[in-house]
């Protein structure tokens, strides 16, 4: 690597192209993360949001384009270097993703059990200390995962992506599906887990208001297949605060959850 | 809608064939001005008889291609999941906590079922040929006869029917849920190889316990057969027994063994190739379900008939003076 430390952004993207057949669904994307970071990505449904943080993880194979997550290019990793790679990510997935043939404490004590060899009452321990630090009681490790609630869930997972203790935590949709409540609840979360450790994290989002709480920066991505040629996917990157005052009438409408020249289209559409 | 602006400026209609075979052309409407504007949907229409003839035929040929290209495509990624799968057993066995209630599904899980199968395919065989070979004053050889065909093929394929149906089809369910769930996708995030922690077990399973099961329904086979004819045709026991040591010997039965590992491999990786790649919602884990059984169903039909012809001919090669069963 020619960069020096200072300017090597923890994750780098460059140029990536993500297409599902002939589907394209991101391209040309360009975004670096300096290490301690909280970025929110956002974007209307189906716009490339979650394809974006699995190409980070590794878990889609883009077309073209580089990944590089501390200086080492994902893609060209073998697959005991990209496990080696992957404990040092935490995600916390949309439908939480929990094992359910596996009670609360195994699905939290999962990654332990894979990746270090730590005595059954040190694993324990860590567990409700995970638990915990997401403010759930010790009374729920017993519970199958179809007993709670969403917000438990969310958390659950939450607390199962902090049990390797992560430098990264990538947050899919974290408050989709949740009460108003719930939602400031995660957003805390998001918060105090960046205030007790030195984690960067990438929050993938919809909520405005989640993106104004939790975030540094924020990168807004629109839909391929409306965007005109030659036009960047990225329509807004910046600090949060700047977003409603955007030149782009298409970020400001986001933000205000404005429908604007979607109402048009489909006003067009019935007028036929 | 202004149509008449719209059609003169850009192409409304465009019809093109596309390089793959699978889909046939890919019809582009530009601007939503189908619905007045179908006089200028100027469609190629076959116009003399002879275009209709090359156009079915070309549509034929077409459909062939997609139905090849469709049944490589799908050849080749059984064959890639394969060579994976085996790649990761070959480097690092699974853990006993992952491998036990595998083997505990389908061995003891599918044992009751598969011995009951067992036995009453044997009563039946000796229900349906009796009357056929009393009718030449062979009912002795009965025996012989029956057990052959249970420790040859009905046992193995009948094992391997079951267990495609009870434990490839819950596979494709289990693992298409999990795929549909984002399960899968956790599993890789949190550093562990999907392949060695879903696939591996579940094939090491039924390699293991398919040979078992085979064994079991064998045993229930012959022991249903001889019940119905010693017990209720009343044929005489000496020549029962003795008719069946006469014909079946050891490498009959180990031919049907040998069989069922293949059969154990196919229902594990298909069942598990299905659940991985299966459609989102309900309707792709149903779908991944009945296709893990009906694939696994006929690869071990046809896999038997070239298992059974290959080992014929391997004992003919061993033993060539002794090929006769009566």
């Amino acid at each position: 690597m020619s960069a020096t430390d200072q300017d090597q952004a923890l994750i780098d993207i460059e140029s990536l192209c993500v297409r599902f057949g002939r589907h394209a669904v991101l391209h040309d994307i360009d975004v670096r993360v300096p290490r301690g970071q909280t970025l929110a990505v956002i974007g209307e449904s189906g716009c490339g949001k979650t394809v974006l943080m699995k190409s980070i993880i590794g878990l889609v194979r883009p077309q073209s384009g580089v990944v590089r997550f501390d200086g080492q290019d994902l893609a060209r990793l073998g697959d005991k270097e990209l496990t080696r790679q992957r404990v040092r990510f935490g995600f916390v997935f949309q439908g939480a993703a929990l094992f359910d043939s596996m009670t609360v404490a195994q699905n939290v004590a999962f990654p332990l059990r894979q990746h270090s060899h730590k005595p059954v009452e040190k694993v324990h321990e860590i567990v409700l200390a995970r638990l915990a630090e997401v403010g759930l009681p010790p009374s729920v490790v017993a519970r199958k995962p179809a007993e709670l609630s969403g917000g438990m869930r969310k958390r659950v997972g939450l607390a199962r992506a902090l049990s390797l203790e992560p430098e990264v935590i990538l947050y899919d949709e974290p408050t989709t599906g949740l009460d108003p409540i719930m939602s400031d609840v995660i957003n805390e979360l998001i918060i105090r887990t960046r205030n007790h450790r030195p984690v960067t994290s990438i929050v993938v989002t919809h909520d405005m208001r989640t993106a104004m709480k939790v975030a540094d920066r924020v990168v807004m991505l629109y839909p391929l297949t409306r965007l005109e040629e030659d036009e960047s996917q990225i329509i807004y990157d910046g600090p949060p605060e700047d977003m409603e005052g955007s030149s782009d009438p298409r970020v400001a409408q986001f933000v205000k959850g404005e429908a604007g020249a979607r109402l048009e289209e489909i006003q067009a559409g019935e007028g036929d | 809608m202004k149509t008449g602006d719209r059609t003169a400026r850009a192409p409304v209609l465009a019809v093109r064939r596309l390089p793959s075979a699978g889909v046939r052309c890919r019809v582009q409407i530009t601007g939503a001005v189908m619905s007045n504007a179908n006089d200028n949907l100027a469609l190629p229409q076959p116009t003399g008889w002879l275009d209709r003839i090359i156009n079915a035929i070309v549509n034929w040929l077409a459909d062939i291609g997609a139905v090849t290209v469709n049944a490589v495509t799908a050849v080749g990624s059984v064959a890639i999941f394969t060579l994976r799968t085996v790649s990761w057993l070959l480097t690092r066995l699974p853990r006993k906590e992952t491998l036990l209630p595998n083997f505990y599904q389908v061995g003891v899980r599918s044992l009751p079922v598969v011995a009951l199968t067992g036995t009453f395919i044997g009563m039946v065989l000796a229900v349906q040929s009796y009357a056929q070979f009393a009718g030449l004053g062979l009912e002795t050889r009965l025996g012989g006869m029956i057990n052959i065909t249970l420790v040859t093929e009905l046992g193995p394929v009948l094992a391997g029917t079951m267990l495609a149906g009870r434990v490839g089809s819950a596979m494709a369910a289990e693992l298409g849920t999990m795929r549909v769930t984002e399960q899968i996708d956790a599993l890789s995030s949190m550093g562990s190889n999907p392949y060695h922690y879903l696939v591996v077990p579940r094939l090491l399973a039924c390699l293991c316990l398919i040979p078992a099961l085979t064994a079991v329904a064998n045993f229930m086979g012959v022991v249903g057969g001889a019940y119905y004819s010693i017990v209720i045709l009343d044929i005489d026991t000496f020549h029962y027994w003795y008719n069946s040591q006469s014909f079946v010997g050891l490498y009959d039965l180990f031919s049907g063994l040998f069989k069922s590992l293949f059969f154990g491999a196919a229902i594990a990786i298909l069942g598990c190739h299905r659940g991985f790649h299966c459609d989102p919602g309900a309707e792709g884990v149903g779908r991944a379900a009945t296709q893990a059984f009906v694939y696994a169903f006929v690869v071990i039909i046809v896999m038997d008939l070239f298992l059974g012809i290959a080992l014929i001919n391997i004992y003919d090669m061993i033993w060539p003076e002794e090929t006769s069963l009566i």
